[in-house]
């Protein structure tokens, strides 16, 4: 072992991690299946008004008024603060979209007319979003399409610049990253927005970032020294880079847990997915994409520089 | 010596980061809010402009800036409060016939604006306004294009005595025919053939009766989509500009759909319901000389004046196509179809009248604004909507139209203005809401405080980390990444990008990530030394070393950005564009840049010792 330097025995817990991860991804899995995701109005359609009020107002008053003036499917809650109400309006199937378009026309200045009755805080209409049904499924297909598109440009640049067993462990890695993701916005029930599908491929960028980090000094080791296993210098890759990845991991999430904190509620969603993704890419890049490398057997003869012709003779 | 740049270089690195300061410059002077002034006809003079500022001192409202620009006039105010009651003062004191919008006025320095230095717009979820989504009803134009068809058929046939036992429009794009005999089913096949040649039959036996089926291609369905689109942007953009709404976008989105932005609106049941109405279009002769002046209506035309009579030969929705074309001798013409019934009346009324002018005019309903004193003496806003004429044509009558006709004596820009504008007046198609976000400004203004306080909290919880752990190298890394933002906001307000809230944390991502670079290359600097290199192979060393993976991670970042921008929509393009452009400046930065300044403390000197922090 001396003869590599310092490092840190990462694979002998490959086993133990894998299965942990397996496990969570099944678990993801089948939240997703069983729970589902709590789409966002991006993706459901329907209608969306964010409401403030110049006092404290409770949500209870809020939806009796909202049933007694006829909107009976309203849901509302209490976003932020106790002064802003967010309601939520399906869309009624029942009508065309003609119709639909009609009564959109005045629906917001609608709303603030039945709040208003009976009270004497003053109203505003912070926000008004409506997504048709059309538009919404549109979206969530763009949505999934783009994930995968993601996915397959990344494995071919892996496989060109690489091999094509370092492009199948980075997108097990990534389907990995991104399942778990799912699965704990599923399980939690936070809310699915397009800006969390945005963040969803941010993580993908950042977590195959950090597994080329790995996967070139895995190259860079492989080709370079003579003895050590594929095991030894897997371990002495990670070990060399590790440093490099806590203090990026790092910086990163100190940056994200700025957008946490003062970020605001409308990107909640956004920042608490890309702080899962940070640590889930991270942990990845060993765990997955290094330990897959092994399962794969990944030889140096994998990684040799290709031999350009013309140059054969050089070869003994 | 090592590790020290040739002077090319380093001056390179000067020349870019000056420029990025100065495209970059435009962004801290904010645009003020102001009022555009103009006339219907006449120039507005400093007469008019005169009354203006008067009415405004005596209302006490702020104002500044007072200047013709052109032949408008505009008055800057210092906030958007008193743009507003200035615009509403300005209004009670004009006639009609002049028209005020809202504007935001640059106050970049002349020198600036000469080399087309402008700055990022900013998203609806920063300034507030209102997003609309309107979907262009294609069936609709289908079949009322295939209606037309139909009842010019039924009257072709009629006029040729060849007896169909039915004809209907049965789907949107499926007109059959049914006939008793083969041979009839043949003539009438070769006359619409003859009249119709976008049109494909196609013939088929049922129930012992001879059945024509006439369907338009896929190639022909898609230029009705086309100019169907087209037709109803028009209408939107000159709706749009009613509003009187400052930088409003229209744009296509894909094969059916209209964006409409318009920034700081919040009324949106008023702006729907404007966008929502369709232009007409009506055929008139000029007037006979000496007409009773209430048969006719004067309107404007090309600097003339001329007057039409009252009297419509033509409504717009006998129109069945429009296009612009080029006739035997290359000259532009546009080309107008009308269905059986419009072209039988219209043969009718050309006939009688060869020689004479014909006009197109077209209507469309705006709204304006009018004040009148209310029950407690203050001045109470109306909105009141009126029709707008316009006379697009004036041309002779040179023979007997019919079915088909062109308008000629055009130029080419003329020929596609106005065919643009027929249609918008005849083909456009019924439209509907699809998708809508409304933001309060107080909101946007929201968005703005906590977006900057993120980006402040996360760039300086990096700096300081940075400095901390990396030393004299952190310090310079800061610069460097200093100067990414720099060039980041350079690049987008070069390509006048839109800056929306998940752009921002787009940057506040970048921050984060960028530093990853250095982070790289000082890792691998620290190690070279603990393997005994010299300080100064060190550094060439960990640059070198580093390098390639750099690329290697960036660019699958990139990869990624690419495929989000494609995908995306609004808020999350604008989030991609920016990940992508940072990764791009990132790159420059961390490399070049911090190389540059380490060369600059480092290089060429005999040095024992680098401020890397302890390494293991």
């Amino acid at each position: 072992m001396a003869i590599l330097g310092k490092q840190f025995d990462f694979m002998k817990y490959r086993k133990l991690f894998g299965i942990l991860s397996l496990t969570a991804v099944l678990i993801s899995i089948g939240s997703l299946i069983f729970n589902s995701l709590q789409l966002g109005l991006d993706f459901t359609a329907g209608t969306l008004v964010e409401v403030g009020y110049s006092q404290p107002v409770a949500v209870s008053e809020v939806s009796e008024k909202l049933r007694a003036g006829g909107y009976e499917d309203a849901q509302v809650v209490a976003f932020g603060s106790d002064q802003d109400v967010l309601i939520r309006l399906p869309v009624d199937d029942s009508i065309s979209e003609e119709e639909m378009a009609g009564t959109l026309v005045s629906l917001g200045n609608d709303i603030l007319g039945v709040l208003r009755q009976g009270t004497s805080a003053e109203l505003t209409l912070n926000r008004l979003e409506f997504v048709g049904p059309r538009v919404g499924e549109e979206l969530a297909e763009s949505g999934g399409m783009g994930l995968l598109v993601a996915l397959g440009i990344v494995m071919i640049y892996v496989a060109v610049r690489f091999q094509s067993k370092f492009a199948f462990a980075a997108v097990i890695a990534l389907f990995h990253d991104v399942l778990i993701t799912l699965g704990i916005f599923s399980i939690t029930g936070m809310e699915f927005d397009l800006t969390v599908l945005a963040a969803l491929l941010a993580i993908i960028g950042y977590s195959i970032n950090d597994t080329i980090v790995v996967f070139d000094r895995i190259r860079e080791n492989f080709r370079i020294s003579r003895k050590g296993t594929p095991y030894e210098l897997i371990n002495l890759s990670l070990t060399q880079t590790l440093s490099r990845t806590i203090i990026t991991a790092g910086t990163t999430q100190l940056v994200v847990c700025a957008m946490l904190i003062m970020g605001g509620e409308s990107i909640q969603g956004f920042a608490t997915a890309l702080t899962l993704g940070i640590v889930i890419g991270t942990y990845s890049s060993i765990y997955i994409a290094s330990s897959l490398l092994l399962y794969l057997k990944v030889t140096k003869e994998d990684l040799m520089v290709p031999v350009r012709e013309g140059a054969q003779d050089s070869m003994p | 010596m090592l590790n020290k740049y040739p002077l090319w270089k380093n001056l390179l690195i000067v020349f870019v980061v000056l420029l990025a300061a100065v495209y970059s410059a435009p962004n801290l002077y904010p645009d003020d809010p102001a009022v555009q002034i103009s006339h219907e006809s006449q120039d507005v003079t400093e007469f008019e402009l005169g009354t203006i500022t008067d009415a405004l001192r005596a209302a006490n409202v702020d104002y500044f800036g007072d200047t013709i620009e052109g032949r408008s006039a505009l008055v800057r105010f210092h906030n958007l409060e008193d743009q507003l009651r200035g615009k509403t003062v300005i209004e009670q004191t004009l006639g009609s016939g002049y028209f005020s919008a809202l504007n935001l006025a640059p106050t970049t320095p002349g020198w600036l604006q000469a080399i087309n230095a402008g700055k990022m717009s900013l998203g609806l979820d920063l300034q507030g306004g209102v997003h609309f989504l309107m979907e262009v009803d294609m069936d609709a134009a289908l079949q009322r294009r295939m209606e037309n068809n139909v009842s010019t058929i039924r009257q072709l046939l009629r006029g040729e005595r060849i007896r169909s036992r039915s004809l209907s429009l049965e789907s949107p794009n499926l007109i059959v025919a049914r006939f008793d005999d083969e041979s009839t089913r043949s003539q009438a096949r070769a006359l619409i053939r003859e009249n119709f040649a976008d049109l494909q039959p196609v013939n088929r036996e049922q129930d012992g009766s001879f059945v024509l089926e006439l369907s338009l291609s896929e190639a022909d369905i898609l230029q009705l989509q086309r100019d169907t689109i087209a037709a109803n942007k028009t209408t939107v953009l000159n709706r749009v500009d009613s509003l009187g709404v400052a930088e409003p976008v229209v744009q296509q989105q894909g094969a059916n759909r209209i964006v409409v932005e318009l920034p700081g609106v919040q009324d949106t049941a008023q702006a729907k319901r404007i966008l929502q109405r369709i232009a007409t279009l009506q055929f008139h002769l000029e007037a006979q000389p000496g007409a009773a002046s209430t048969s006719y209506t004067t309107y404007e035309y090309q600097g003339q004046m001329i007057d039409v009579s009252n009297d419509v030969i033509l409504q717009g929705d006998r129109v069945s196509n429009v296009r612009s074309a080029l006739d035997q001798q290359s000259l532009p013409q546009v080309v107008i179809n009308l269905d059986a019934q419009g072209g039988e009346q219209f043969s009718r009324v050309t006939r009688d009248n060869i020689g004479k002018l014909m006009d197109i005019v077209l209507s469309e309903t705006k709204t304006r604004s009018t004040f009148e004193p209310g029950p407690d003496g203050q001045m109470v806003e109306h909105q009141e909507t009126y029709e707008e004429k316009r006379l697009i044509s004036h041309a002779v009558i040179r023979a007997a139209l019919g079915r088909e006709f062109v308008i000629t004596g055009l130029s080419t820009t003329e020929a596609n203005e106005l065919s643009l504008l027929i249609r918008s007046g005849a083909l456009a198609a019924p439209m509907y809401f699809v998708e809508e976000r409304t933001l309060g400004p107080s909101l946007g203004a929201e968005n703005i405080k906590q977006g900057t306080q993120a980006v402040y909290l996360g760039f300086g919880l990096v700096l300081v980390f940075m400095v901390f752990y990396y030393r004299l190298f952190g310090l310079l890394a800061n610069v460097a990444l200093a100067v990414n933002v720099l060039l980041l906001i350079a690049i987008m307000s070069i390509i006048s990008a839109t800056l929306t809230l998940p752009g921002i944390f787009g940057i506040v991502l970048i921050v984060g990530m960028a530093v990853d670079a250095n982070v790289l290359i000082f890792t691998r600097i620290r190690e070279e030394l603990s393997n005994g290199l010299s300080p100064q192979g060190a550094i060439k060393a960990g640059f070198d070393n580093a390098f390639s993976t750099i690329v290697d991670a960036n660019v699958t970042t990139l990869l990624v950005g690419i495929v989000l921008f494609s995908i995306g929509t609004g808020p999350v393009k604008g989030f991609a564009v920016t990940l992508m452009i940072g990764i791009a400046t990132s790159m420059f930065t961390a490399i070049l840049v911090t190389r540059a300044l380490v060369n600059l403390v480092y290089g060429g000197r005999n040095v024992k010792e680098l401020s890397i922090g302890n390494f293991a």
